[in-house]
């Protein structure tokens, strides 16, 4: 039969770009969504701004591409990049640790912070990264994230962070925890100039950033289906010794609770974080 | 007298017959009246909180309570807050600012509870609006460590000042248990977790993150608690006497350096 004979073709040129698939994962040209299991080409998805164009998942973001969504191209000018890792407690291999990931990552710590424009509008805009250990804050990240805020309150700009954290950084000890009450203290100085802070939280922001500036912002904006809490789901899991329903501590569920103003599609990130800050010019 | 070990002082710290909050607060001042509840949830019982005398002076006292028998621990959560506690906290900080009262923190707690309703009613988003507050409220803070200061849940009433340990208190990222299984992938090296962590108050006072250590009695401080209430008294009493120096402003403005350039 002439229509077997097709199926059959058919299966064999699916298997064909099936293999070929998969030598190309080897070679990382494809990633499999983890939500929809579609298989993805890369630059397909880095140009649907890192969303799965099938489910519409946000995959998570380097602190480089998210200044490239947000910030007008060549308006981004960083601050504190200087300021490094410190190892207070001579934690045996951190040093050792962070210099891989810089290797890896081509990135000097968990957040990047400049000045730039978005859609013309001045700003102050701070991003953090997960793949530097986990966007954890320590003294690097801590201090940034304070000058970031200072050079707001300096220049009279509005202030935008996009968080990304399992929170304080365990490798610094009690170090990282002081982190927490000194941005928190430095964001008082802008709210007393009467300037805007707009914090946009994204999968995972966990832990001490929550209970720090995450959670400061005059409005907070939230990616959809982001993971957002202080404790993880795991501890509070072996806490109450069961499951946590599905969607807890999402997005959605801080929306409905009252925690966050609104959320907020990649793809209108930058226009809704523009307007804000026109809405307070 | 063999060594200390920061494990042993975690243990001293965790003692169900060591003195808790309310020991305290009846130790060192007169006249407490407890104040309850956040006016919005509930009254959370791991905080305890009111108005009391230091010297005649009226002060407003805030502490984290863990309970001294099985039963009262239940009750009080082991001392692990609840987003309610965190705001009935705040409720009374503000309240004593309105009334120009200094403000007396204890600090003893494994860390905020990581329930489902602590996540439900914004545990995260409490703790950072303590210390957004406490960065600026115009009233001397004075902070003490008197057991296990753990994570975000003992900074959420610990932006003061002044901050005080005790010898055989312990202020730390997280619990050594919770520090081993993150780092060691194995909550069972914990002793080895507490020194390393460095979160002993000596180790503090070398960070410059406390200012004073008060001496405890051998054997920690349940066994002469007059002796730890008359340092503590002192101290109180002097740093509320430098405080009231100044002026509200540079009050702020030196609590903002001091978080700003400890770390």
């Amino acid at each position: 039969m002439v229509i077997d004979k097709v199926k059959k073709v058919n299966e064999k040129e699916e298997k064909r770009v099936k293999n070929e698939k998969a030598s190309d994962m080897m070679i990382g040209k494809w990633v499999k969504c983890d939500n929809c299991k579609e298989i993805l080409y890369k630059d397909d998805l880095h140009k649907n701004l890192s969303v799965c164009p099938n489910c519409g998942k946000h995959f998570r973001l380097s602190s480089r591409r998210r200044i490239k969504q947000i910030a007008d191209e060549g308006t981004f000018k960083e601050i504190g990049g200087d300021i490094v890792t410190k190892d207070p407690l001579n934690f045996k291999g951190y040093m050792k640790k962070v210099e891989m990931l810089k290797e890896k990552t081509k990135i000097e710590e968990a957040v990047k912070c400049g000045t730039c424009e978005i859609e013309g509008e001045k700003a102050v805009l701070a991003v953090m990264d997960g793949n530097f250990l986990m966007g954890s804050m320590g003294s690097a990240v801590g201090e940034r994230i304070t000058l970031a805020i200072e050079t707001a309150v300096k220049k009279k700009l509005p202030l935008v962070i996009f968080c990304v954290s399992g929170g304080a950084r365990m490798q610094e000890g009690m170090i990282s925890l002081m982190q927490m009450a000194k941005t928190s203290s430095a964001l008082t100085k802008l709210d007393k100039a009467g300037q805007l802070y707009i914090s946009v939280l994204t999968d995972p922001t966990t832990g001490g950033v929550t209970a720090s500036f995450a959670s400061l912002g005059d409005i907070i904006l939230a990616e959809p289906h982001a993971l957002i809490g202080f404790a993880g789901p795991r501890v509070i899991e072996q806490t109450i010794n069961q499951k946590l329903p599905e969607g807890f501590q999402r997005s959605e569920f801080l929306l409905e609770h009252g925690f966050i103003d609104k959320i907020v599609e990649r793809k209108d990130m930058k226009s809704t974080i523009a307007k804000l800050i026109r809405l307070h010019k | 007298m063999a060594k200390i070990t920061a494990w042993d002082r975690v243990m001293l710290a965790r003692k169900m017959d060591r003195p808790k909050a309310l020991d305290y607060i009846q130790g060192l001042f007169d006249d407490f009246i407890e104040l309850h509840g956040d006016r919005n949830f509930g009254d959370d019982k791991a905080i305890v909180g009111g108005i009391a005398t230091f010297e005649g002076i009226p002060v407003t006292v805030i502490g984290e309570q863990k309970g001294k028998k099985a039963k009262e621990n239940m009750e009080r959560n082991f001392g692990m807050p609840n987003p309610e506690g965190y705001r009935k906290a705040l409720r009374l900080m503000k309240q004593a600012e309105k009334f120009h009262r200094p403000i007396i923190t204890f600090i003893d707690t494994p860390g905020a509870y990581p329930g489902m309703g602590a996540e439900e009613r914004g545990q995260g988003e409490a703790i950072a609006r303590n210390l957004f507050e406490m960065s600026k409220l115009e009233v001397p803070i004075i902070c003490i460590v008197i057991g296990e200061g753990s994570s975000g849940g003992a900074l959420a009433i610990a932006v003061g000042d002044r901050i005080v340990m005790l010898e055989n208190a312990v202020y730390s990222i997280l619990s050594p248990e919770g520090f081993a299984s993150i780092l060691y992938k194995d909550s069972s090296k914990a002793k080895e977790a507490a020194g390393d962590m460095k979160a002993t108050a000596k180790d503090l006072k070398d960070f410059g993150i406390i200012d004073k250590i008060i001496k405890e009695p051998e054997g920690g401080a349940q066994e002469d608690l007059e002796m730890v209430i008359k340092e503590l008294k002192a101290y109180i009493k002097k740093s509320l006497k430098e405080l009231s120096t100044l002026s509200k402003k540079e009050l702020v403005e030196n609590r903002y350096e001091k978080f700003r350039t400890m770390c």
